[in-house]
């Protein structure tokens, strides 16, 4: 800070201003900038553990259980979403008293249009 | 029922529900619908207009509409016509420019929309205070008439792409059965850029962005027209780059 020249007041609204800052990037992200940072974060995290990039020396329990996780993770997503999409399709309501009531409304419809002078 | 329309006739006077029928050859379909939201507005007792935006169909849809008229009155039934084909979005905005109500209701005049449900959607948004009321057909029991198993496969497939790349907070976006307060309507057809389904969609999501509330209402949709207009491969290229355009900027 002192080798910026500023003092510890004004050093201190800058944390303010900083982190204003950074919450309302936050919440106006678009949700492609959400994903590439979720992904960098993650990213950072698994690289970290599996190549030992901070030098931890974290024992190899940690490590073996971490390097495969992202293809781990998308092998389960792609079951969640296959199951989720099958499922919804599975139940997916097929109207049948909509489409007979329908039906006969048009009937009705018709009728009382044409008494109401309807040329159709 | 009577105890219904008691309330609706007393309690809230003030409220006055614009249907917009945006319509491009609908000659079969428009006095059906018409007759249908007459039917359904009378019994509920809520204070409605039907604004029919007619771009410019051969067919003589107008000429129909204006029998409409001449039976239901000019109060009731509203001409609004364009000279030809110009899209949704300006036909919304067309719309709104004419109606007197404080609410908007949009929905499709080929009969898929089935305005029974206009009371349930009328409901939902006093209820909650809702800006927006959407129907979807993926909840509670909504659902569809007439599709094939592909056709369900590509709309659920859609549908689960896009809760999980832009997560809504509403389940049916690419529909448009909806009923919006009428300022929130302006609003958003001013943000809104895209067109077809994605329209629909950027709606609900600009909606959200805006701090808008959606509340939700299940509703049968009966479509009588996927046999003759399959579901192509163009359109599905053309939904995934919009879904894709959203994903990037909202």
């Amino acid at each position: 800070m002192m080798l910026l020249g500023i003092s510890r007041h004004q050093s201190g609204f800058f944390n303010y201003n900083f982190a204003l800052h950074l919450c309302t990037v936050f919440s106006t992200m678009t949700k492609l900038l959400e994903w590439l940072l979720g992904a960098s974060l993650i990213g950072m995290a698994w690289g970290l553990v599996t190549f030992d990039l901070l030098d931890l020396q974290l024992p190899p329990q940690y490590r073996e259980l971490v390097w495969p996780m992202p293809v781990y993770l998308l092998v389960v997503f792609g079951c969640y979403s296959l199951a989720t999409v099958g499922y919804r399709v599975a139940t997916f309501n097929d109207c049948e008293d909509a489409a007979k009531e329908l039906q006969a409304q048009i009937k009705e419809a018709k009728e009382d249009l044409k008494k109401k002078g309807l040329k159709m | 029922m009577a105890s219904r329309r008691g309330n609706a006739k007393t309690g809230e006077q003030s409220d006055k529900y614009s249907v917009l029928l945006p319509t491009y050859n609908e000659r079969e379909n428009l006095p059906l619908i018409v007759w249908l939201l007459v039917k359904y507005f009378g019994e509920s007792g809520y204070n409605y207009e039907i604004i029919v935006i007619d771009d410019g169909s051969p067919d003589g849809t107008l000429q129909i509409a204006e029998q409409l008229q001449k039976i239901y009155g000019a109060d009731k039934i509203l001409l609004r016509p364009r000279a030809k084909k110009l899209g949704l979005g300006t036909a919304y905005i067309h719309g709104i420019k004419h109606a007197s109500g404080n609410f908007v209701i949009i929905m499709d005049a080929d009969l898929s929309h089935h305005p029974k449900f206009i009371a349930q959607f009328i409901e939902k948004q006093k209820e909650g205070g809702y800006d927006l009321v959407s129907g979807t057909r993926y909840r509670g029991d909504g659902g569809v008439y007439g599709w094939d198993l592909r056709r369900k496969l590509i709309s659920r497939g859609a549908n689960f792409v896009t809760q999980v790349l832009l997560r809504p907070g509403a389940s049916d976006l690419t529909g448009s059965f909806r009923l919006y307060k009428k300022e929130v309507l302006e609003k958003l057809v001013e943000q809104c850029v895209s067109k077809g389904y994605v329209f629909q969609m950027e709606m609900i999501v600009r909606a959200r962005q805006l701090g808008y509330t959606v509340g939700e209402v299940p509703i049968s949709f009966v479509d009588r027209v996927y046999g003759e207009s399959k579901l192509g491969g163009n359109e599905i290229v053309s939904f995934l780059k919009g879904l894709l355009t959203l994903f990037a900027t909202t």
